[in-house]
Formats: structure tokens, sequence, C-alpha cells
């Protein structure tokens, strides 16, 4: 699958996580916990999305890159693509 | 939702009702667990209240039934239990039931105190008993012994007597002070003798004998010399009494005297050692008679304690089936008492007055319950319910189900939050990657959860990573055609690093989905991901900062306190926006641009030179302008302090003067004031805070606040901290544990491979899962308690307890 840099993930998982925390919570059924469901959605969509964004940010322009053994620079040349 | 994160809102409540149905009344609001009495007498003490003897007789109620339970439990009675709710008794079945426990009690205490009267009993006959058996038996040896023998001699044994003496040996030992051929048989019982310590005894009894005692001795009683000397001429004399105190060791023994003087002392040394004396009849024929008389006492006692036990046990068990639910009828009964004790009775006594505190969602069921209670009493008038305004505190009541009560707990741990603020109590607390961990179970499994997904999004399993999506990074554009790489310069090099500058070696779009996985396999891993955490940490940091800071504003708005949002909250954010806002922006920023590795600023640099507004020009900016929006960021901040320090003192400090202005002049304008005391009582009650006490609190907040954002920014930096630990004992144990059993080349490799991967998972489970989920738990919490909660929580409300039978039986257990 080929992304075009940063475009395809930020859309999908914003929109993952929106639906989560934004639209999942009218669709809460109502009864005592409501309260607690949609607090619990909410955080959740908040902390992974938050989490995961800026994982993918810190990457997205790296200054340097890795330093690896030769050995291993061997193995990746012929079997990594 | 508004209500899931406030506490209940409460309200006052004025209960009339008669003093009949009071019983009922309360014990159904005592079912109904949800009303918390307020005090009405509180400077009446203790022992002055109403009801203090009620209270008094059902605590005596309570004690003797600890005594039955105890009774029951050394006679190893069941106690039934009992699950349905009893009817509280009404004041009439109190007296009755006082008038049992008494009874029971009575009854117990004669059948214990008449069973250990006829245990001593039979202890003493069994004593005499054995007393009289060994006698005989020494008797006996003495008399076969005696006929035996001529002529005394000082060291050997047995000896023997002539027979005619045998007659007269007896008749001998019934009758003092005779002298004569005895001294024979003083040999045999020299032994005995050396017993007596005393100089008299042997000397004397190389003369002649006279009385002689017998007695029981407990054992253990004897100095250890004595013992030893009891022990060599009697080994089979002992025998075990059965007391109270459980077996104890009893020894037989003889002492034979002349002279009152001796016996006295004699007399006197074995009272000193709690020997018993019995005074033992001199002819055969009487030692027979004693003796069956003595057996058939004691077949008798022996029947008659059965007996005693059969009643008592029945008495017991009769007790036992009931003492379930006695003790919880005067449990409830306490209880009532004691709220009685808190409501205020009319001069009439007819009517009872009670304040409660109530949630309001629950006024119906109040309600209702006092429409039950008034119903069961057979009164005919209703109780009545008024709700009263009232500026008080009331307590905080937080409604939770088993989902959140752990979560609950934790936060009125810390402070019971003041009424109705925000509650903490969220669902999702943690941050950090851990697994489990002790506490509630629904906390364990959220942090659980959580945890795997930290593990995803680090590429870190056991401290290796996945290669699912693969890597943005590759090696062959790093070689020769595109780059500088040979092959010579492989086979030189033992480390090589990847430039990102070089085309194609990173592929553009960076890992859709957590970490790399080459950061795994490279050796300047750490450079990278210690980066990455630590901004990570503070950024989740200041976005947790802001949220509590954004709940004050929520606080503030439901209490009405908007002059408190311009004074408190807005420079408060503001502060914290135009400093690490601003750090924020700046990380993020840098991480969306490109640039070249050289001339890439480093933030903590701009952040030092920024607020030190230290700017050279070789020192290169992320961004044009940039200098001019720090410099401005910067005097913001630093303005928005004398803001929160100075303007609510000088604005409280004007209100002040204003109003007692008004005062003044109220006061001279119209004497008989329409009503003095809301004009008087408003400014002094605000003036219970002087004006001096409301600047040092202000100053106080200014300087934790300030102070403090910058303090706490850094202490989320622990976050980076607990991930950098667990993941260098994560790839320890794999590196130092795990690969080398894998790594094995001998034949016993499969065995040790096998033993040290139970080292591993146990070492996995005790460091990583138990040791590293605690200290997470512990840091999250910490990290709420402090960093979170000092932007908005006050926690400084007392907790909703209610008259509640459920949880008064629970107690009881």
């Amino acid at each position: 699958m080929v992304s075009h840099s940063l475009a395809l993930p930020m859309i999908c998982f914003t929109t993952l996580w929106g639906l989560v925390g934004i639209v999942a919570p009218f669709f809460v059924p109502k009864g005592p916990n409501r309260g607690v469901i949609i607090t619990s959605l909410v955080l959740t969509a908040v902390c992974c999305y938050l989490f995961w964004l800026v994982a993918i940010l810190a990457q997205a322009n790296p200054l340097f890159g890795p330093q690896l053994k030769n050995e291993t620079i061997w193995y990746l040349r012929y079997y990594w693509e | 939702m508004s209500s899931l994160f406030r506490s209940e809102e409460m309200c006052l409540v004025q209960l009339f009702f008669q003093t009949e149905s009071a019983h009922n009344c309360i014990n159904e609001l005592g079912l109904l667990g949800l009303v918390q009495f307020k005090d009405l007498n509180p400077e009446v003490t203790a022992f002055q209240r109403r009801f203090v003897k009620e209270v008094k007789k059902c605590e005596e109620m309570e004690r003797i039934l600890r005594y039955l339970e105890k009774q029951m439990v050394k006679s190893n009675i069941e106690i039934a239990e009992t699950t349905e709710r009893e009817m509280v008794p009404c004041p009439r079945d109190v007296l009755e039931l006082e008038s049992t426990f008494e009874k029971l009690e009575q009854e117990l205490r004669e059948i214990n105190r008449n069973h250990d009267t006829l245990r001593q009993n039979l202890i003493e006959l069994m004593d005499i008993d054995s007393l009289l058996r060994m006698t005989e038996d020494f008797f006996e040896e003495a008399e076969t012994l005696l006929s035996c023998s001529e002529a005394p001699s000082e060291d050997s044994m047995p000896m023997t007597i002539s027979s005619p003496r045998t007659t007269r040996r007896n008749s001998s030992f019934s009758m003092t002070g005779i002298s004569g051929p005895l001294h024979l048989g003083l040999h045999m019982f020299q032994a005995l003798l050396q017993v007596l310590s005393s100089k008299n005894g042997s000397q004397l009894l190389k003369k002649c004998f006279g009385d002689f005692f017998m007695g029981i001795l407990s054992f253990g009683m004897l100095p250890f010399r004595l013992q030893k000397r009891l022990k060599q001429c009697h080994h089979d004399i002992t025998f075990n009494t059965d007391t109270q105190r459980g077996p104890v060791k009893k020894d037989v023994f003889i002492i034979f005297v002349q002279g009152e003087h001796v016996r006295e002392k004699i007399r006197k040394v074995c009272e000193g050692f709690h020997a018993s004396l019995y005074c033992c009849p001199k002819t055969l024929f009487e030692r027979k008679e004693m003796s069956n008389s003595v057996m058939t006492r004691m077949e008798d006692l022996r029947i008659i304690l059965r007996r005693t036990e059969e009643y008592r046990s029945g008495v017991l068990k009769r007790a036992a089936e009931h003492l379930h639910e006695w003790g919880s009828k005067v449990k409830k009964m306490k209880a009532i008492y004691y709220t009685l004790n808190l409501c205020n009775i009319d001069i009439t006594q007819k009517l009872i007055v009670a304040e409660i505190w109530c949630p309001v969602a629950d006024l119906a069921s109040v309600q209702y319950a006092l429409v039950n209670g008034s119903e069961q009493s057979g009164s005919t008038v209703t109780p009545v319910l008024n709700r009263i305004q009232t500026k008080q505190t009331p307590p905080t009541f937080n409604r939770t189900n088993s989902f959140t009560e752990g979560f609950q707990a934790i936060i009125d741990a810390y402070g019971v939050g003041t009424y109705q603020e925000i509650n903490p109590a969220s669902p999702k607390q943690s941050l950090v990657l851990m697994d489990v961990l002790l506490g509630g179970r629904y906390i364990i499994l959220l942090m659980g959860l959580f945890s795997i997904y930290t593990g995803l999004i680090y590429n870190d399993c056991f401290s290796k990573s996945f290669n699912i999506f693969g890597s943005s990074w590759s090696v062959r554009p790093m070689f020769h055609p595109r780059g500088p790489w040979q092959n010579k310069t492989l086979h030189e090099n033992h480390h090589l690093q990847l430039d990102p500058i070089v085309p194609g070696v990173f592929s553009g779009h960076p890992h859709v989905f957590g970490i790399d996985p080459i950061w795994n396999i490279a050796s300047n891993k750490l450079s990278f991901l210690n980066s990455f955490k630590m901004k990570m940490s503070v950024i989740l940091g200041i976005t947790h900062m802001l949220f509590g800071l954004t709940l004050s504003l929520v606080n503030f708005v439901h209490f009405r306190k908007f002059q408190e949002i311009f004074l408190q909250f807005l420079p408060q954010l503001i502060f914290m926006l135009s400093l690490f806002g601003y750090l924020t922006f700046l990380v993020l920023y840098k991480w969306s641009i490109s640039l070249s590795s050289e001339s890439a600023p480093s933030i903590l640099l701009l952040f030092i030179n920024m607020m030190l507004f230290d700017y050279h020009p070789e020192h290169t900016m992320l961004y044009p302008g940039q200098k001019a929006v720090q410099i401005f960021m910067v005097v913001t901040a630093m303005f928005m302090v004398p803001v929160l320090l100075l303007v609510k003192p000088l604005l409280v400090y004007r209100n002040r003067m204003k109003s007692r202005q008004q005062v003044f002049s109220n006061h001279l304008n119209d004497e008989p004031a329409a009503d003095p005391h809301s004009s008087f009582s408003q400014p002094q009650k605000e003036e219970l805070v002087s004006m001096g006490d409301v600047c040092v609190y202000q100053g106080i907040h200014t300087i934790e606040f300030c102070l403090g954002c910058i303090s706490n920014t850094a202490s989320y930096l622990r976050l980076w901290a607990l991930s950098l630990a667990h993941a260098e004992l994560s790839e320890v144990l794999w590196r130092m544990v795990l690969q080398p059993g894998l790594k094995l080349s001998s034949s016993a490799g499969s065995l040790m491979l096998a033993l040290l991967f139970a080292a591993f998972a146990v070492l996995t489970v005790a460091i990583l899962l138990v040791m590293e989920g605690l200290s997470a738990f512990l840091h999250a919490l910490r990290l709420h308690w402090v960093e979170f909660q000092n932007k908005f929580y006050e926690g400084s409300g007392y907790k909703f307890t209610p008259l509640s039978f459920d949880s008064l039986t629970k107690t009881q257990q």
C-alpha cells in the first residue's frame, strides 16, 4: 500500500478516533451508565489519538538515521525491499 | 454528563414525626440508607442526651451477646446465620429482649460456676484416690520387705524383718512418738527423706517415726533439685490430672515425721510448694473403706458433671439459633437511639423534629419510606417533610457502582471533594505503559488494555519489534550509485549510520503505526527514542494540565463565580499557554518541517534563550519572526504574574470599603433599620477573613501556580523515565537470559533452555509485570493527585454518611 507521505494515515486514524470519541457517544443507549460510557469513549479516543499522533509526527522528518552494524546492513541490503 | 463528574445535589430537609412512629420511621430510613441526620444538639454532651440510658442498655445487651458468643465458640456450638430482614423491635420488645438476655446470662454464669465447683471436687477426689492407691502399694512393699529381713543394715536394701514385728510395725505406724525397731524401715525411707532438705528430717527419723503426711504435689511446682530427688524414689507414682489449664502432672508423696515442731515446719514447706495435704487413715481397713467411698463419690460426680455439661450446651444451642438475629436487632436499636439523640423533641413530647441531608433525586423515596414507617406504627398522622434553604455546605455524595467504586475510593483518599465540585474520578487514568497491578479490577483491566496499546505504539514486545507495515528506512540507497557507501566501507567500518538526506534512504512517509522497526536493531536507538519519549511526555503533561485548568473553569461557571474566571482562570491560562503551550508548539513545529541536521536548532536552547532574552545573530531560528513572537510570549507571561497576584486582593479591598460605607450611611439614615441583621451580618461574615489573609493566600497561590507550572511540566518526564527503564529491563532479560538459552549448542541444551525459560518467565512476571506495574500505577496516581488536581480540585468536603443498616451489618461481619 503506497501512502503519500503523511496524509493517508493521518486521515485514517483521525477519522477512526473521531468516530470513537465524537460520533459514538451519540449512540450510547440511555441508562444510568451513559455518562460513564461516554466519558470512557472520549478519554480513550483522546489519549490513544494523541499518543499515535505524537509517534508519527516524531518520525515524519527525521534529522538523523539509525546506526547499524555492518552485518545488519549486509542482511538488510539483500533481504529487505 | 455533568452529574457524573459532580457530587449529587443535596438538600436539607426538616422532618416532623410523632414520637410513637419514631422507631419505625427511622427504621425505614435506615433500610433506605440515603439520609444523613444532622446533629441538632451539638452543645449537649454524650451523657446529657435524652436517650443515653437506652443506648447504654443496648450496649449492655451487646456485651451479654458477646459473652454468649464466646461461650458458644468455646463449646464449639454453631451460630446460625440469618439473612432475612428482621423487624426492628419497638420499645416494649426492647424490655423483653433485655430481660431475656439478663436471664440467659445469669443462667449461664450459674451453670459455669457449678460446673467449676464440681470439677474441683472431682479433682480432689481423684487426688485422694490415687494417693490411697499409691500408699497401698507402698505399705505393702514395706511390709513384705520388713517381713523378710532380720537385721538392719545401713546400706543394703531390701531389708528383712522378722514377721512377728509386722503387726507391731503396723500399730506403731498409727501412733506417735514411739521409738524402737522402726529404724529398720528408716533406711527404706532414706531416699524419701532426702527430699526434705532440712537436717532435722534425717536426724529425726533415725530415731523413730510418728505421724506421716501424704500429699499430692504438682510436679512442676517443685524446684529442680527436689524434683530430681523425688524422681529417684518414686518412678511410677506420677499421674496426670486434667485441670482447667490442661493436664497437670502431679506427684504423690509421703512424709513421715515425729514431733509437733517438725510437723509444723514440714506442713509449712508443703504449703509453700502448693501441695495439698490429706490425712490418711492409719489402718488398712480404714484405707480400703476410704478408697471405696472415694470411688463411689467420683462416679456420682462424673455423672453430675456430664449432666451439667449437657444442660449447658442445650441452653447455648437454643440461644445460638437466635444469636445472630438478636445481634442485628440490638445494633439497629442502638443506631436508632443514637439517631434519636440527634433530633429535637419538642415540649409536648409528642413530636420529633429532625434535620437530614439527602440527595434531591431521592426525596420521593424518603417520603415513601416515612409514610411506610408511620403506617407500620399505626399512627394516623403522616410525617411532614419540609425542605429548607440553607447556606451550609452539604456533605459530598458520589453515587458509585462497582465499576466506579475503585476510582472513587482513590480520589477520596486524596480528599473528599468539596460539595459539587468536579469529581476527577474519571474511569480512565493510566498514561504510562504497564500491565497488571493491584487495585480495583477495572483499573487493572484498563491499565492492561492501554499498556498493550502502548506496546504497539512503541513497537516493543519483549524488547522485539514487529515489522508489519514495512520499514520506512532502506539501506540500498546508501550504496553506490545513489549514496556514499561502497562495499569497502562496509568491510572497514563496524557501524554505519544511515543519512536521511540521501534520497531514498528515508521513504518520505513515516511508519504508519508506531515506531519504525528499524530502530530496534539500531545501535543509536536510544538517541532517537529518548528524544521522542521526552517530548511526548512534555506534550502529554501540558495537555493534562490544561485539561485540569479547564475543569476549574467549569467549576467556576457552575458555582457562578464569574469574577473568578477573570481573576484566576484567565491569567493562569494565559501564563501557561504563552510559555508551555508555546513550547509544545515549538516541538510540533520542529517535527513538521524538514530541516538539515546541521542547522536544526535545539528546542531546549531555544527555550532557554527565550527566557533569557538572549538573541544572537548566529542562533538559527525555526521560522521567520520567531524573535518577535517569543518576546511577546514571555512579556505576556510575566505580565500575568502581577495580575494574578494583585488584582483579586485589590478588588476585595475595594468591595469591603464600599460595603462599609454603605453600612454607615444606612445606619445614619434610618435608625430603625428595616432589617438590621442582614446588613450587619453580611460584612461581618465576609470579614471573617481579614485583608492580610486574602493577600497572603493569593500570594501563595500565585507562587504555587507559576513555579508549579515549571516543576509540574518537568515532573511529567517521569513518563519517559519509566518507559526507558522498562524497555531496558526487558532488553536485559532477553539478552542475558533467553538469548543465551537459544544459542546453546550442547546436548543438554534443550533442558537448559527449559530452565532458562522458566527463569525468564519468573523474572518477567515479577519485575516487569508486578514491580513495574505497581510503579506505573503509583506514578500515574501521583501525577493525577498533584499535577492534575492542583489545578482545580479543592477536596475540602465531608463525606456523606447516611444511616444505613446495610453498612451496619457489613461492619458487623
